[in-house]
């Protein structure tokens, strides 16, 4: 493989991409994301190909084995192009079906259409389809087009354009400049403003600087990091790029979780690509910028999605928090100035570098600028991951994207923020969803976990869950963490065993201060937010659980009995 | 091969470099046929880096990925993050503990079966879902949990 030396042969590369690709072509685009993959889609796919083959199109119709659509609840999923035809829930059997009918003769099956409960009709093109409408794609879509194992997918849609940009004709100053006027906040959890990170960084001088891109994601029921890594590596392996370049970085790490397997073989293999193109190694693209990145994976410990705590892990030590007072800008990895950015974080930076942080900042709220993308799960009818503008409401995600609650049960709440977020109520549904507003409501952003929850679902359990989570993955340093959990856990299986006592409400209030105030890290700094909320809005389902002896969801088992008596 | 080997092997993988210890642990685990780190592998280890002994074992205890016992032929991997368990993940646990005579990071005497809970593999849609030899279970209940593990009894 020759390896490109400058953006004008970047750019000759990218025809040779593009030409290759003829937009007309017939092509069926399968999702292959891991909840497709659970979905059992590589049999549709060798099987769409053995179909093909059988009716002498497979020179006329390829099959593009694609990251994940967003669209879980449906899968398998694929979509057929150049008219964009959505066939959700493919099996084997359909397959013969689709070739001879759709691909032969332009017949659509009707069957495997997205049937739309609200009008009751079938609707043919993906894009009309309620759950994808109502989204705005930016990051998330281009998943839906290309292979992830081929740079030059990637290269055909625009890619690397904006590290072009960067090394060809602006001065690093620049790039921080740009990315701070678009106020992009940090995607990980926290909501720090990227730009002031990146800096801080650039100030100081050191020979050796790092980026780090977090891909430790542990909120169960978030994914959405793992989908980008696995469908779109290069978007993050760019935004790393630009990042590194902005700061003065020669060097960049991703930690990304052990659990991903697939989110590790499909960045190994972007990076190898990358890497045999010439665009990263030394003198990229004639620029005279030299950098690489290298994968550290994960040990399986939660707490390592703290920064310092990541840190820590990358250089082989165990994943405990350090004291802060010395900023990663100044001494992070290895005691060198790092800068560190979750992976949807870094997937929006070459978007801001190519369309301009003006444009960037026309997208979401004054505080809260560009899309987020939520993994909408739990009692919801369409299950999956949804990209939208910050400044919508929960009411828009939840209903209109996700279609309502499963089994038209009634709406309870909606737990945002990870294990240590909150969960919000159905009075406040029509509050826009931003890093603000959420924290108003005593949840957080979080890395963008939705679960929502039905009548069925007992709020003294979910806390119960969630400090029990939260307590077996604290790293153990601080007493108020690592003791002050243990007893709200303890006090909250009392109640959720009937044996707890008035007094036990006031106890949980009074130790939440301690173990928010007196704890090191994130972790345990947010930790008790689960019980606070549902204290705040649930009050009434703790007093059932104490004073009847009652659980009005019926799921705490030692109270079941009591419940029907 | 001796089981010390495999540590000498992964070590030199690494450059003896002591920075690189969890990447080496995760190695060592993933070629030990039942999936585990066995102390002497961990002594020989500690020996090859110029560590102390505990210096690994404080990084073997501390991540979750690590196994100091031997794990079985298939390790079940139980799904119980979040939006399983608002599904009902707890009660396919007690389902599975039952099922198989141990419960939640055991191992069948036969070396058949381990059960590890795991917190959200990502395939929320399908949940109460279990990994199993990388093979997905998703919308388990009670009645498909006894069928699936005929399947690799």
């Amino acid at each position: 493989m020759k390896k490109i030396e400058n953006a004008a042969q970047l750019d000759a590369y990218r025809q040779d991409c593009v030409a290759e690709r003829d937009p007309d072509r017939a092509l069926i685009a399968v999702c292959t994301g891991t909840g497709c993959q659970a979905h059992g889609c590589d049999n549709v796919v060798e099987g769409l190909r053995r179909e093909l083959a059988a009716a002498g199109l497979d020179d006329k119709v390829e099959v593009k084995t694609t990251g994940c659509h967003g669209y879980c609840e449906k899968g398998p999923l694929a979509v057929i192009r150049p008219e964009g035809i959505l066939y959700q829930r493919v099996k084997e059997k359909h397959l013969a079906d689709i070739v001879a009918k759709t691909i032969a003769k332009g017949e659509v099956l009707d069957k495997l259409l997205f049937f739309d409960p609200a009008t009751k009709a079938r609707i043919k093109l993906e894009k009309d389809v309620p759950f994808y409408k109502l989204q705005e794609r930016l990051v998330f879509g281009d998943n839906a087009y290309i292979d992830p194992r081929s740079i030059e997918d990637y290269i055909g849609i625009g890619g690397y354009k904006a590290l072009a940009k960067v090394l060809a004709g602006m001065a690093a100053a620049e790039v921080v400049a740009e990315v701070q006027a678009a106020d992009l906040r940090g995607r990980g959890g926290g909501g720090f403003p990227t730009g002031r990170k990146w800096a801080a960084a650039a100030r100081v001088e050191s020979e050796v600087k790092y980026v780090i891109c977090n891909a430790d994601e542990g909120d169960p029921g978030a994914y959405m990091d793992r989908s980008l890594l696995e469908g779109n590596p290069h978007a993050i392996i760019e935004g790393m790029m630009i990042g590194a370049f902005a700061i003065g970085a020669t060097a960049g790490y991703v930690y990304v979780r052990n659990e991903y397997p697939q989110a590790v073989r499909n960045l190994q293999c972007a990076l190898d690509r990358a890497r045999e193109l010439g665009l990263l190694g030394a003198n990229i693209l004639g620029s005279g910028f030299n950098f690489d990145i290298h994968i550290s994976k994960g040990g399986g410990a939660f707490v390592c999605g703290e920064s310092s705590a990541l840190i820590a892990s990358i250089e082989g030590e165990v994943g405990e928090p350090r004291a802060k007072h010395i900023h990663m800008a100044e001494s992070g990895l290895w005691g060198k100035p790092t800068v560190l950015n979750n992976v949807e974080t870094w997937a929006n930076v070459p978007l801001i570098i190519n369309r301009g942080a003006a444009w960037y900042k026309g997208l979401g709220t004054e505080k809260s600028t560009g899309t987020k993308i939520f993994s909408l799960v739990g009692k919801v009818k369409n299950t999956g991951l949804v990209e939208v503008p910050m400044g919508i409401s929960l009411r828009e995600i939840i209903f209109d994207i996700g279609g309502g609650i499963a089994k038209n049960r009634a709406f309870k709440a909606v737990q945002t923020g990870g294990p240590s977020g909150g969960c919000i109520p159905a009075e406040h549904l029509d509050m826009p969803v931003d890093f603000d507003a959420l924290a108003e409501l005593g949840s957080m952003m979080g890395s963008g976990g939705m679960i929502v929850m039905d009548d069925q679902t007992c709020m003294v359990d979910v806390a119960k869950y969630f400090v029990g989570f939260l307590k077996g993955e604290s790293c153990g340093k601080c007493t108020t963490c690592r003791e002050g959990l243990q007893r709200m856990y303890e006090i909250l299986d009392k109640i959720t065993s009937g044996t707890g006592t008035p007094a036990d409400l006031e106890l949980l209030e009074e130790m939440a201060p301690v173990i928010q105030q007196a704890s090191m890290c994130g972790l345990g700094k947010t930790a008790p937010n689960p019980v606070l909320s549902t204290l705040r809005y649930f009050r009434d389902e703790y007093l059932a659980h104490i004073n009847e002896k009652r659980c009005p969801a019926g799921v705490c088992k030692a109270l079941s009995a009591a419940t029907q008596a | 091969m001796s089981a010390e080997k495999i540590s000498y092997e992964v070590a030199a993988l690494y450059d003896n470099n002591p920075a690189n210890l969890i990447a080496m642990l995760q190695e060592i685990q993933k070629r030990n046929r039942n999936h585990y780190l066995p102390r002497p592998e961990l002594e020989a280890l500690a020996e090859c880096l110029k560590i102390a002994v505990a210096k690994v074992y404080r990084i073997a205890t501390f991540f979750k990925a690590f196994n100091l016992e031997p794990k079985g032929e298939h390790v079940i991997s139980l799904c119980v993050g979040t939006a399983c368990h608002v599904r009902g993940a707890d009660k396919i646990l007690t389902a599975l503990e039952g099922e198989l005579g141990i419960v939640d990071g055991g191992t069948t005497d036969d070396l058949k079966f381990s059960i590890e809970t795991v917190n959200c593999v990502g395939a929320c849609a399908l949940g109460p879902v279990a990994v199993i030899d990388g093979d997905y279970f998703g919308e388990l209940d009670g009645e498909k949990l006894p069928e699936i593990l005929r399947r690799f009894r």
